[in-house]
């Protein structure tokens, strides 16, 4: 018998295990973007800026350059980073808490100067690592443990569309939103990953690729009834597909 | 058909069951066996029936699958 294998954990993941719960869908973007480093072969030629948030231990699991910033500031180091290293590839990855509350100049002003470089926003709707708190993504009604009633508008607001918002700025080139909810969504992540570093290689500019991903653990659901809660409820109110694209 | 295997490695697997929910042929399950981190880990049955269509492994938040092809030896290249 002859086994060739087909598919294994891309080479740009170290074997430190995740630190993320079962079924995160941290773990799934992660892995994602050691794929789309070790296709593009770009492992060599990579720096990424990891958040605060749960993704902040990012530089133990990736096998490529990892630097850390101050809560919501990535984009920022990004920009400084990119501007000094032109020749690299760079990109911030942050969650919803770091990016659309504490770092929302940031990640605006990086946007409108139109900075080369690409943004990963993991949408979970909910600050994960402090233990669930309302982020301004909260969908309402959601419960979270600082809207134990669910969340009203009156009192917190409306779910914060990023991208929508970002769209029509000049120095934004694309922009998409994903799912990581099952394989065929997850290879259209992908793809939409491998978009923006490639808009990036090619020096179009800005770009800003959202997932909603799962947090079970603080949605008190199993990761499977996670992944059906984004299909139903989630998904109609960040609805995926393209929503820039100068291309 | 394609004849597949997937190996799981039990230290990364934590029980999601993300990977069995993908399985058109139903080869995966969950088992009994909890690892060292104490999550209860998924068993792949080999009954014969994978055909190495990499779903589980592709949807795998944790990496922790890997899929092989498994074929005939042959002789003189036929």
């Amino acid at each position: 018998m002859i086994e060739k294998i087909i598919y294994k954990k891309p080479d740009s993941l170290t074997d430190v295990n995740f630190s993320y719960c079962p079924g995160c869908g941290h773990s799934t973007v992660h892995k994602i973007i050691a794929e789309v480093i070790d296709e593009l072969a770009l492992r060599e030629n990579t720096i990424a800026v990891a958040p605060v948030g749960c993704a902040v231990f990012a530089y133990n699991f990736w096998d490529f350059d990892v630097t850390e910033a101050p809560h919501g500031r990535t984009p920022a180091v990004a920009t400084a980073i990119k501007r000094v290293l032109p020749d690299r590839l760079v990109f911030s990855y942050q969650g919803d808490g770091d990016l659309a509350s504490i770092g929302m100049a940031e990640i605006v002003h990086t946007a409108n100067r139109g900075e080369n470089i690409t943004v990963i926003f993991i949408n979970n709707t909910n600050y994960g690592m402090t233990g669930g708190q309302l982020a301004p993504t909260t969908l309402l009604n959601q419960k979270t443990t600082t809207s134990p009633f669910g969340r009203d508008a009156k009192n917190y607001g409306y779910p914060f569309k990023m991208l929508e918002f970002l769209s029509p700025l000049e120095g934004v080139k694309y922009l998409e939103r994903v799912k990581v909810t099952d394989a065929a969504s997850v290879v259209k992540t992908k793809n939409a990953i491998k978009k923006g570093f490639s808009y990036q290689l090619q020096n179009i500019g800005f770009s800003m690729i959202e997932v909603l991903s799962s947090c079970p653990a603080n949605w008190r659901k199993e990761p499977l009834d996670s992944n059906k809660w984004i299909e139903e409820e989630i998904s109609k109110v960040y609805p995926v597909g393209k929503i820039k694209d100068i291309k | 058909m394609r004849k597949g295997k997937i190996k799981i490695n039990e230290d990364r697997c934590k029980g999601c069951l993300l990977c069995i929910e993908q399985c058109k042929v139903k080869e995966i399950i969950q088992g009994e066996k909890v690892n060292k981190y104490g999550h209860l880990v998924v068993e792949f049955k080999n009954s014969g029936k994978c055909n190495a269509c990499t779903l589980c492994a592709i949807v795998c938040p944790d990496a922790a699958i890997e899929v092989y092809e498994v074929s005939e030896e042959k002789v003189n290249g036929k």
